[in-house]
């Protein structure tokens, strides 16, 4: 059952200028396991929508772990265990009515690694729409180039939709990867450091395209460099050690900031 | 100036020890090289001479006929041996129709849904025990439990003796197939809301199809040439089997059988039946190998 049909409806009209809700996705006194090891304490946090929200902080300090229980991805791994709560648009992303499967068709993800399928172009797009029962032609043709166009990757790859997507650059792939999760309409798009493995200029691509895409979409992103905080995103939360040590505006965080331990790894003093 | 030169000197010196030793080091390499090609080359001998001696032993007899009569009488010359072809497909063909499902499916489950689980464990170290199982083995069970409740020999239990005999091999190689495929694959498509059975067979199965393929067909090649198991199962049969619940031909029971009698004319046959068995398997698996190649 979609979880989020009614809010949807509302505010896809593009001239309409709807109020930014503030806690568009939040999570309220979250703390995660793996095993017997805390992975993340206390966790509140309201991610507001149609912004982009950057997750920085060392490696092994949450930010990813929290990004993957925002769909419940972590749930595939073995004895893993939650507490608390995450609300999308106000309901728990953990009720009993709320099928993980369509939670993660509104909460798309992006990866670290792009990871096309081994199959054309046209058949990754349509992936999401094919496994929720679409066949309908024209309106898988009118989702693929719907989402190349939203994903900027439309001009260069629409003579060769039924090639391959494995030919494509790394870049391409990555942003391949972003259509195939908005050809979903989600609400909000995850994404794992997506431009950490792409070159500079595929890099500016991807971040242009984010910039794009939140005016559709609430995104969240996680990264490791800074400077990408600071260029694509308007909030951004610090977490260290499974804490969430600061979150407020990018430009607060990045100029003065109100936690020692914010300002030590901003100036590049650890991690 | 000097001091450039008296250290061009040094530099030429080390770098003429340097050298040497670099000589001796390349001359070890080129020997191993060397080893390593011969003993390449000597693998491929026991091969070739075996096609050689197929060849020439077996050609003089093959005909159109060989593939369309029944044996001849002990004696006798003329005929072939049609119903022991149609016999080693069909036993084949049913080992594989039991123990490819069974094999894919346990492989699905101990690699997608339960990897850890003591079943899985369970399933894995009982596969890889039933790969050391002697073939004869496989037939006396056959024997066991269908030959001697329908108190006869049938093509019915040399196909259960052969899918007992394929079915650790599919499991196994099924299994490395899964987990060869990447898990970012399936990350994403559970990223993308499907579920566990829609990530099987959407992208999974079809990344991993190839590497099993393989595996069937090796099973199928270890299974065809195998005779233990069928003596004690199918046993032979000089006619056309008209249904699975009777004594059955093969091809590998036939080369048995022929192999060991005093007329010149049935030995020649085994000769031939082993190059025609020898010719299926290969055709089989390049064919395999060719169609799944191509797919991706």
């Amino acid at each position: 059952m979609p979880i989020v049909d009614q809010q949807m409806t509302k505010q896809t009209s593009p001239n309409s200028n709807p109020p930014v809700r503030k806690d568009f996705l939040a999570a309220k006194d979250f703390n995660f396991f793996y095993g017997k090891k805390q992975a993340l304490y206390d966790i509140n946090i309201e991610i507001p929508e149609r912004q982009v929200t950057a997750f920085i902080g060392p490696s092994g300090c949450g930010k990813s772990t929290l990004l993957r229980n925002f769909n419940r991805m972590n749930e595939l791994i073995e004895g893993v265990r939650h507490e608390g709560d995450i609300r999308l648009l106000g309901k728990s992303i953990y009720d009993k009515s709320v099928e993980v499967i369509s939670l993660r068709r509104s909460i798309g993800m992006v990866f670290q690694k792009s990871n096309p399928f081994p199959k054309s172009i046209y058949e990754n797009v349509v992936y999401g729409l094919r496994i929720s029962g679409q066949s309908k032609k024209s309106t898988l043709d009118e989702a693929v180039e719907r989402s190349l166009r939203g994903a900027a990757l439309w001009e260069e790859v629409k003579d060769r939709l039924h090639e391959s997507a494995l030919g494509l650059s790394g870049g391409q792939m990555q942003r391949l990867c972003i259509a195939r999760a908005i050809a979903n309409r989600p609400k909000v798009l995850l994404m794992d450091e997506p431009c950490s493995a792409l070159d500079p200029i595929a890099t500016v691509k991807v971040e242009e395209l984010i910039r794009e895409l939140k005016k559709e979409f609430t995104i969240v992103i996680v990264t490791h460099n800074m400077q990408q905080a600071t260029r694509c995103s308007d909030e951004t939360a610090f977490f260290y050690l499974g804490k969430l040590i600061e979150f407020d505006r990018t430009q607060k965080i990045f100029s003065n900031p109100s936690e020692k331990q914010t300002e030590d790894y901003i100036t590049g003093r650890f991690g | 100036m000097d001091n450039i030169g008296t250290h061009s000197l040094d530099f030429f010196e080390l770098d003429h020890n340097e050298n040497t030793k670099a000589m001796g080091r390349s001359l070890t390499n080129r020997i191993l090289t060397g080893i390593c090609v011969t003993l390449s080359l000597l693998t491929m001998i026991p091969l070739i001479s075996i096609i050689v001696l197929l060849l020439k032993n077996g050609l003089p007899l093959l005909s159109a006929s060989i593939f369309t009569e029944l044996p001849p009488a002990a004696g006798m010359t003329g005929g072939g041996f049609g119903n022991a072809i149609i016999g080693t497909l069909v036993m084949v063909g049913l080992g594989l129709a039991i123990s490819t499902p069974v094999g894919i499916l346990s492989a699905i489950f101990i690699n997608e849904y339960s990897q850890t689980s003591r079943l899985s464990r369970a399933v894995r170290f009982v596969a890889k025990l039933l790969t050391g199982i002697p073939s004869i083995i496989c037939g006396v069970f056959a024997f066991a439990i269908v030959v001697l409740p329908n108190q006869t020999f049938s093509a019915f239990a040399g196909g259960v003796a052969l899918s007992v005999l394929m079915l650790p091999t599919i499991l196994l190689t099924a299994e490395q197939a899964l987990m060869g495929v990447q898990n970012a694959y399936r990350e994403a498509s559970y990223g993308l809301g499907a579920t566990r059975f829609q990530t099987i067979v959407r992208v999974v199965l079809p990344d991993a199809l190839p590497a099993m393929m393989t595996g069937i067909m090796l099973a199928v090649a270890r299974a065809a040439g195998e005779t233990a198991p069928l003596i004690f199962t199918a046993l032979f049969s000089q006619y056309w089997a008209s249904s699975l619940n009777e004594p059955t031909a093969s091809l590998a029971v036939l080369i048995y059988n022929f192999s060991t009698v005093p007329f010149p004319h049935q030995v020649s046959m085994a000769w031939t039946a082993s190059l025609v068995l020898v010719a299926f398997v290969t055709i089989a698996n390049v064919a395999a190998q060719t169609i799944f190649a191509r797919k991706n």
